[in-house]
């Protein structure tokens, strides 16, 4: 699984790839995390509202920072 | 912050649900106005005419109003807004001309859920997408003046009217301003990387299919998001609102920046862009000025210049914007915030 946090290095962005770890901890599932800053690459996904989350190139997550449960719910689900 | 856990599933459990919730705000509104009294005056024994409880009243009786009014504004425009999304918006926007695109935009500006963190990105998909730059700026600059949180602490700090006045000269500020700024070029000054981009991808708009529930929750991770945000400048503005309260003689500021001064507005503008704060954390302040005896338009000013121009917008920006475009920005918002401070004064006098 690749997930990307997408954001140029706002506080929100921190919290969402510190919130993503935590979740990939808890459910024990393995991923890499990329971070991408550039916004021509940010720009590619569509998103008009940083932070966004991206696994497996599909955008699960815009604009805001979910709770740990509720990305470890979004992570499962993209496994299955 | 796991209220979604908590939210009842049946349609009657949520209508109770916030029925409770709703009266418990409304008690808790309406205990703050006398339970101040009886903690300084009864309780601890203070002289209910010193300026010290004064001000201290005030700072406690305005603290936990503020945050009151703040946590059911919050929640309710939250609500309301996770029906609009700003994809939505750009839809609307797209292949409309100036002009009308430009009160299209300023309109949207107003309604649609975004955050100024986010502008960046906005400006690119706006102007990727083939929304003109001119129209992409109304939008920008409506988004920040007409503030949501100043509209419901205007409507209930000071009436409809002086609430209606905010809105139409932010709105008409932003029409103005984004329509010149087209007319003298402004795709120029624009950095070239963002006409290259290509908007990849479907797109998604998050907020289509949300249950009423999610949107409650939504709604509840907002009031903590934003609060936990704001609560310093909010604490600074009441202090300050409650010094100026207890011990500024009235006719200090009458006397430089009042009516009868040519200069008010300019200063109040002038003083207003390098302090960055928000809504919340200035109303408070404007409230106190108000009462000693500052006109209407003046502080309009000086708010719009405290939220629309920010040193940090600025910076952020600037990574799509030149800094001609930046200096023509900052100057045509500018103007046109004095202008709303002048024509208010006169007719509200």
């Amino acid at each position: 699984m690749i997930i990307k946090v997408l954001g140029s290095g706002c506080a929100n962005c921190q919290n969402l790839e510190r919130n993503t770890r935590e979740a990939l901890a808890q459910t024990g599932l393995e991923a890499t995390i990329e971070k991408v800053t550039d916004y021509p690459a940010i720009m590619r996904y569509n998103i008009m509202r940083t932070p966004a989350l991206v696994i497996d190139e599909k955008v699960v997550v815009k604009g805001r920072v979910p709770t740990v449960a509720a990305i470890a719910e979004l992570l499962t689900a993209a496994t299955s | 912050m796991r209220v979604l856990e908590r939210i009842p599933t049946s349609t009657r459990g949520q209508v109770l649900a916030l029925a409770g919730a709703g009266s418990a705000w409304v008690g808790a509104y309406w205990v703050n106005g006398w339970l101040w009294d009886w903690v300084l005056h009864d309780v601890a024994g203070l002289d209910p005419q010193a300026r010290l409880t004064e001000a201290l009243r005030f700072f406690l009786y305005d603290t936990v109003k503020i945050a009151l009014l703040l946590v059911g504004i919050i929640f309710v425009i939250t609500v309301l807004r996770s029906y609009m999304s700003i994809e939505r918006t750009r839809a609307m926007l797209g292949g409309k001309r100036e002009g009308v695109g430009n009160v299209l935009a300023a309109g949207l500006g107003v309604i649609t859920p975004f955050c100024s963190c986010s502008a960046v990105p906005a400006f690119i998909g706006f102007v990727a997408a083939g929304v003109p730059i001119g129209v992409t700026l109304s939008f920008l600059i409506a988004s920040p003046m007409v503030n949501e949180i100043a509209i419901g602490l205007l409507l209930t700090l000071f009436g409809w009217k002086v609430t209606a006045i905010y809105v139409a000269s932010g709105v008409l500020i932003a029409i103005v301003a984004g329509w010149v700024l087209g007319r003298i070029g402004a795709q120029r000054w624009v950095e070239p990387f963002v006409f290259q981009t290509t908007l990849g991808g479907e797109v998604i708009d998050s907020t289509a299919a949300l249950t009423f529930a999610e949107r409650i929750q939504m709604g509840a991770e907002e009031v903590v998001t934003i609060l936990r945000k704001i609560w310093p400048y909010l604490l600074v503005g009441i202090g300050l609102g409650a010094v100026v309260h207890g011990w500024v003689p009235t006719d200090f500021f009458t006397s430089y920046a009042g009516a009868g001064n040519a200069f008010g507005v300019l200063v109040a503008v002038a003083m207003g862009i390098p302090l960055y704060s928000n809504a919340a954390g200035i109303m408070p302040l404007v409230q106190t000025l108000y009462d000693k005896g500052l006109p209407m338009g003046t502080l309009l000013a000086f708010m719009m210049a405290v939220v629309a121009l920010s040193l940090p917008e600025m910076i952020l920006l600037r990574r799509v914007l030149r800094p001609q475009l930046l200096g023509a920005y900052a100057g045509v918002v500018g103007v046109g915030i004095v202008a709303v401070g002048y024509l208010f004064n006169a007719l509200l006098a």
